[in-house]
C-alpha cells in the first residue's frame, strides 16, 4: 500500500516535470524569436544623418517661378539637387579629385536628401545664395557601417564601403558631424528601392484597407450564416454536409483561396490587380469559416432558457434572435472575428496570387488603388539583396507583431468587458 | 401582502361562478409524439377560468409536455408532433389562422428555473409590453412595470434598483420577476412549470401566496412535484401517469378520496 502510494506520487511529480519542461521549451523559443527580431529590427527605426554646410547656389537653383504651390513645386522639381550636394561635399573635402572619387564621395549621402533640400526651399526662398547647415540623410551603406553592420576590418573588396569613404566618414565623425535620429520616414512613407528611404506606411494602409473589406464582407455573412445554421436551419443531411464542409474549409491551405480569388475576382470579374478590394474579398473567403465556427459556438453557448423565456413572452423567432441571442453571443462572435482578422492580417500567400506583391511606392488611398500588405512587404524586403533591408524586414515584423498583439489584446478585453453572467 | 388593490376595477366583478363555469381551455384527444415516443395519449381536460389547476404525476409522465402544448412551446422542438385539438375561449389554438405569437401573449409561461433576461429589472418587465405594443408612451410603460411588480409583490424590494440586472436578484425574487414579466402582457392563462422547484421553502411560500392572489385574475395551470403544494394552491388536480390522465377532479376530492388506486399510491408516496 505504502509503496503504491509512493509510486503514484512519483508519477505525478514526473508528469508535472514533463509538463513544465514543455512549457519552458515553448517560452524559450518565444524568447529567442522576440530577442532575435528585436536585436536586428530595433536599429531599423533609427537613421544616420550627416551634418553638412550646403551652399544654396543660385546658379544651380535658378529662380523658383510660379504663384501657386503646385507651380512652385513643379519648378522645384527641375533643380539639380545632386549638384548642390556634390558641391557642398567637395567644399568640405577640397582634396578630392577625379570623377570616380567625387562620385564615391557623393555616395555618402542618400538620394533622398533632395527631398529635405526641396522642403527647405519650399518653406523659405530667402536661403538661396546662403550657406545653411543641414542634416543630410546618409546613404544606406554609411548607415549600415555606422550601425556596425559592416566591419572595417575586412578587405575593401569584401565590403560595400571603400577605404576612402571610411576615411571621409572618420573626419566627419571626429568633427561630430554624424547624428542619429528616429527614422520617421519608416513609419510615414511607402516602399522604396533605397533601404534608407523605405517605409511601411504604404503596406500598413494596404493591410488596413484589405482588412476593412474583409471585415465588411465576412462579418455580416459569417454571422448570418451562423445564426441561420444554429437557429433556423432544419437538422438534416444537408445541413450536416454543410457543417462538415465549413469545418473543412477552415483547414484549406490559404494559397488555395488565393488561386480561387485569382480565378474568380481577377479572371472572371476583371477586378483590378493588386487592389485591396480583391485582397479583402479573397481574405474574406478565407476568414468566413473561422467566423462562422466561432459564431456558432457563441450562439450555442446562450442558454436555451433565455430563448424559452423570450418565446414564452410571445417574441417571434427573429425578435428572440436579435433581442436576446445575438446580444448575448456578441462578445464571443467579436472575439472569433478579431482572431479571424488577425489571422487574415498575417496572411501572405493568397495576396501573392492576386498580385499584391508588386513594388508599390505610393501609399494607397482607396480599395481600388494598387497596394501591398504588411506581411507581403516583409516578404519583399526579406527577398531584397541590399543589406539595409535586413533591419527593415525585422522592423516591419515588429510593427506587424505589434498590430497582432493589439488585435488579440482587443479581443481579450472585449471578452472580459462584455461577458454577461446568467 | 395585499396586492389585489392595484387591479383594474373592470376585472373585479368577474369573479368565477361556483356552479356553472364554462371551461376556458378544453383539450380533446391530445396525442403528442417525440419522434417515435408516444408521450401523451388521448388527453381530454377542461380547465376552468380563474382557478388554479395542478398537474401532478411522476417524472416523465407528460405533465410538462402537456403544459407546453397549451402555448405551443413544443413547436420549437423539431421532432415533436401533436394531434387532437386544444381550444382557448372556444378557438382551436392549433388552427392555421391562429398566430402563435399572439397566442403566447394570451397564454404566458413561467419556467422551472428562474430565467430573467440578462437585462435590467425594468427592461425584464417592460420587454413583453414593448414587443406587443401595449404601452403608448413611456408613462404607460412605467405604469405597467409598476403594476406588474406590485402585483408580484416585488415592488418594495426592487423599487430603488430598477436598473440593476434582473439576474442579480435572489432565486425567489428572480422567479417573482419572471411572474411579473408574464403578467405585464396581461395574459388570460399563466402556465407554471414547477415554478418553485429551484426555490427554498420561504421563497416557495411567497410564490404560493402570490399564485393564490393571482388566480383572482388569471387562469393558472401549475405543474408540480410537491403534493403539498398542489393541495395548498389548487382547486383542481389532474393526475398524470405514463402519458395519460388517470384522475381529474377537485383537489380536495383527489387528496382525500382518490378513486384510482395509482393516484392513492402516488399521493401517499408509495411510488413516484
Amino acid at each position: 500500500m505504502q509503496a503504491r502510494l509512493k509510486r503514484r506520487y512519483r508519477k505525478e511529480r514526473m508528469f508535472k516535470a514533463v509538463g513544465l519542461g514543455g512549457l519552458m521549451t515553448g517560452l524559450l523559443a518565444l524568447a529567442v524569436m522576440v530577442i532575435s527580431i528585436l536585436s536586428t529590427g530595433l536599429s531599423g527605426f533609427t537613421e544616420s544623418r550627416l551634418h553638412i554646410d550646403v551652399y544654396m547656389d543660385p546658379e544651380i537653383i535658378g529662380t523658383i517661378a510660379g504663384n501657386t504651390e503646385k507651380e512652385r513645386l513643379h519648378s522645384l522639381m527641375q533643380i539639380n539637387y545632386s549638384a548642390l550636394v556634390r558641391n557642398s561635399l567637395r567644399q568640405k573635402f577640397p582634396d578630392v579629385k577625379g570623377r570616380r572619387n567625387i562620385f564615391s564621395l557623393q555616395k555618402l549621402v542618400s538620394k533622398g536628401s533632395r527631398e529635405d533640400i526641396k522642403q527647405r526651399l519650399l518653406e523659405d526662398e530667402s536661403i538661396i545664395g546662403k550657406t545653411i547647415t543641414m542634416n543630410l540623410l546618409a546613404s544606406s551603406t554609411v548607415d549600415m557601417y555606422l550601425k556596425g553592420q559592416i566591419s572595417r576590418h575586412v578587405d575593401q573588396s569584401e565590403r560595400k564601403i571603400s577605404d576612402k569613404q571610411l576615411a571621409w566618414l572618420d573626419v566627419l565623425q571626429a568633427e561630430g558631424r554624424i547624428v542619429k535620429g528616429f527614422n520617421w520616414k519608416f513609419l510615414t512613407s511607402g516602399d522604396s528601392r533605397e533601404p534608407e528611404l523605405a517605409g511601411i506606411w504604404g503596406a500598413a494602409m494596404g493591410s488596413f484597407l484589405t482588412l476593412l473589406v474583409t471585415l465588411v464582407v465576412a462579418f455580416p455573412i459569417g454571422v448570418a450564416s451562423a445564426l441561420y445554421l444554429e437557429e433556423f436551419a432544419p437538422k438534416n443531411k444537408w445541413t450536416d454536409l454543410i457543417e462538415i464542409n465549413i469545418n473543412n474549409l477552415a483547414a484549406v491551405p490559404s494559397i488555395i483561396f488565393g488561386l480561387l480569388g485569382l480565378a474568380i475576382f481577377l479572371n472572371l470579374f476583371n477586378m483590378p490587380r493588386s487592389a485591396p478590394l480583391v485582397g479583402g474579398l479573397t481574405l474574406a473567403l478565407m476568414t468566413l469559416p473561422t467566423i462562422i465556427i466561432s459564431s456558432r459556438a457563441a450562439i450555442r453557448a446562450v442558454p436555451p432558457s433565455i430563448r424559452d423565456a423570450a418565446i414564452g413572452m410571445g417574441a417571434s423567432r427573429i425578435q428572440t434572435q436579435f433581442h436576446h441571442v445575438l446580444p448575448l453571443s456578441m462578445p464571443g462572435i467579436m472575439t472569433g472575428t478579431i482572431i479571424g482578422m488577425a489571422q487574415a492580417l498575417g496572411e501572405t500567400a493568397p495576396l501573392l496570387m492576386i498580385g499584391m506583391v508588386a513594388f508599390i511606392v505610393d501609399v494607397p488611398h482607396g480599395v481600388l488603388d494598387a497596394a501591398t500588405a504588411l506581411p507581403v512587404q516583409i516578404f519583399l524586403w526579406a527577398d531584397s539583396p541590399e543589406r539595409g533591408f535586413m533591419e527593415k524586414t525585422s522592423a516591419a515584423i515588429i510593427v506587424l507583431l505589434l498590430f497582432l498583439v493589439l488585435m488579440n489584446g482587443l479581443a481579450i478585453w472585449m471578452r472580459h468587458k462584455f461577458e454577461k453572467r446568467w | 401582502m395585499n396586492i389585489i388593490n392595484v387591479f383594474e376595477e373592470d376585472r373585479m366583478d368577474n369573479t368565477p361562478d361556483e356552479e356553472v363555469v364554462e371551461p376556458i381551455i378544453q383539450t380533446k384527444d391530445v396525442n403528442v409524439y417525440y419522434g417515435d415516443t408516444h408521450a401523451l395519449m388521448g388527453i381530454d381536460l377542461d380547465i376552468s377560468p380563474k382557478r388554479v389547476t395542478a398537474l401532478i404525476g411522476p417524472s416523465g409522465c407528460g405533465k410538462s409536455t402537456f403544459l407546453r402544448c397549451i402555448n405551443r412551446m413544443n413547436d420549437t422542438i423539431p421532432t415533436c408532433r401533436m394531434t387532437g385539438t386544444i381550444t382557448l375561449d372556444g378557438e382551436n389554438i392549433y388552427d392555421k389562422k391562429i398566430d402563435v405569437v399572439q397566442l403566447r401573449a394570451r397564454v404566458g409561461m413561467v419556467f422551472q428555473k428562474p430565467n430573467p433576461f440578462p437585462k435590467s429589472i425594468y427592461d425584464n418587465v417592460a420587454y413583453g409590453p414593448r414587443i406587443h405594443g401595449l404601452a403608448a408612451n413611456s408613462t404607460d410603460l412605467d405604469e405597467i412595470v409598476f403594476n406588474s411588480l406590485q402585483r408580484s409583490g416585488l415592488w418594495n424590494e426592487v423599487k430603488d434598483r430598477l436598473d440593476t440586472p434582473g439576474t442579480a436578484l435572489s432565486g425567489g425574487q428572480q422567479q417573482r420577476l419572471c411572474i411579473a414579466r408574464t403578467i405585464a402582457i396581461n395574459p388570460e392563462v399563466i402556465l407554471m412549470d414547477e415554478p418553485c422547484s429551484a426555490l427554498d421553502p420561504i421563497a416557495t411560500a411567497i410564490v404560493e401566496e402570490l399564485i393564490t392572489e393571482l388566480k383572482e385574475r388569471f387562469t393558472i395551470i401549475i405543474v408540480t412535484h410537491s403534493m403539498q403544494q398542489a393541495a395548498r394552491v389548487s382547486e383542481q388536480t389532474a393526475f398524470f401517469h405514463l402519458g395519460k390522465i388517470l384522475e381529474f377532479g377537485d383537489t380536495s376530492e383527489i387528496f382525500t378520496n382518490p378513486k384510482v388506486e395509482k393516484t392513492k399510491d402516488y399521493i401517499t408516496g408509495r411510488f413516484g
